[in-house]
């Protein structure tokens, strides 16, 4: 459903400005989104200064170096630092990304984090992914066969592999469903771009052997057809994928089906 | 409070099995009202101001009346596609939101009739 204002107790306030470091030169400012379930308080944008000089280059070692030397209750998920395990996306400057990839160079004047829109906030950055892993699991995110198993393996062409590319890259960090105004709003039915290019990764997939099914499970006012090729989700994708391609490849499949 | 799993609430009532046909419509409905539009559009801008004699004789022409009927029909189909997917978009689930997709379903229709039976009438008409 839509809404055009935040919840009362999603009203963000200003929070607390900490120290400036001392003797730096070359210094940043970092607003950062802060919530945690324990204060019954609303959430709030902290302030903090860091000396560029010594901090890496990427949102992620800013954040780490926050936790690690200002103040160690920010919380945040990261793991891999380095663009595959999709675990520190978040709303950076405006934009669904991962920390851990994102230069501090591509943004211009102060730096704004915030969790990924419109999900149930667990704590500061950390945003409740449940319902997200849910639909991803919902559209069957393994290889479906009928025929008996081969001796050895299902076998692929290399042309046939190949239309896995741009697909199978996916690390489902949630950017793309988390920037989609359709996600937003009916995200509960709608199983947004990332569980949807999960989906058609299946389906052309071509030693699978369930696409009819597949395609039965997707045809639907809202799991699929609440795309509105808004395009967000490719614009957004820190992994430069294309999952507004991808979703009307499976539509072009439901019109194929019928025609 | 629900203790429901994270399976069962994600697929809920299960896929509806439809809304390809709604997509092809919208489609089609949108190519021919390109043509259509303009076509409907010349000779209404003649009988603008004609006089009633003028404006009766442009819709008799049959070839004007198929337009104008064709364009009545694909033009009320489009909205009424377009504007279920907003109501379904914008207006949360539940109650509220089936009796504006039931008045959407009736509105259009009803208009779309109106302007059929307009045609008509000065089509046919002695």
């Amino acid at each position: 459903m839509v809404q055009f204002t935040l919840p009362k107790n999603s009203k963000i306030r200003t929070g607390k400005t900490w120290p400036r470091p001392e003797g730096a030169t070359n210094v940043r400012k970092f607003m950062i989104y802060r919530w945690t379930p324990d204060d019954g308080e609303t959430p709030r944008v902290d302030t903090y200064f860091i000396d560029m000089d010594k901090c890496g280059p990427m949102v992620l070692d800013a954040l780490i170096k926050i936790k690690n030397e200002i103040d160690p209750t920010l919380t945040f998920r990261r793991s891999c630092r380095e663009g595959i395990c999709g675990s520190c996306a978040m709303n950076i400057d405006g934009i669904n990304t991962l920390a851990c990839i994102y230069g501090l160079d591509e943004i211009k004047g102060d730096v704004k984090i915030y969790p990924l829109p419109h999900m149930p906030v667990v704590k500061d950055l950390i945003p409740d992914l449940t319902h997200f892993y849910a639909q991803h699991a919902s559209i069957m995110p393994w290889l479906e066969t009928k025929t008996s198993r081969p001796a050895k393996e299902w076998r692929q062409s290399i042309e046939d592999r190949a239309k896995l590319d741009g697909l199978y890259e996916c690390v489902m960090c949630a950017s793309c469903s988390t920037s989609c105004p359709s996600y937003w709003w009916n995200g509960d039915k709608y199983l947004g771009p990332a569980a949807l290019l999960h989906a058609y990764r299946w389906i052309i997939d071509s030693r699978d052997e369930a696409t009819g099914e597949r395609l039965d499970d997707l045809e639907d006012p809202f799991k699929l057809y609440r795309c509105h090729t808004i395009m967000n989700c490719t614009k957004t994708c820190p992994k430069g994928l294309n999952p507004a391609k991808a979703i009307a490849e499976i539509k072009k499949m439901m019109v194929e089906r019928v025609a | 409070m629900s203790y429901k799993t994270d399976y069962a609430r994600v697929h809920g009532l299960g896929s509806a099995k439809s809304g390809t046909e709604h997509f092809i419509v919208q489609r089609l409905t949108a190519i021919a009202l390109v043509p259509l539009v303009l076509a409907f559009l010349l000779p209404f801008a003649h009988a603008l101001g004609a006089g009633h004699a003028a404006t009766l004789a442009i819709y008799r022409n049959p070839v004007n009346a198929i337009i104008a009927l064709a364009t009545m029909i694909a033009v009320f189909q489009h909205v009424r596609l377009g504007v279920q997917v907003v109501i379904e978009d914008y207006v949360p689930a539940g109650r509220h939101r089936l009796r504006w997709l039931v008045a959407n379903a009736l509105v259009w229709r009803a208009l779309m009739l109106a302007g059929i039976f307009a045609v008509l009438k000065i089509a046919l008409g002695a």
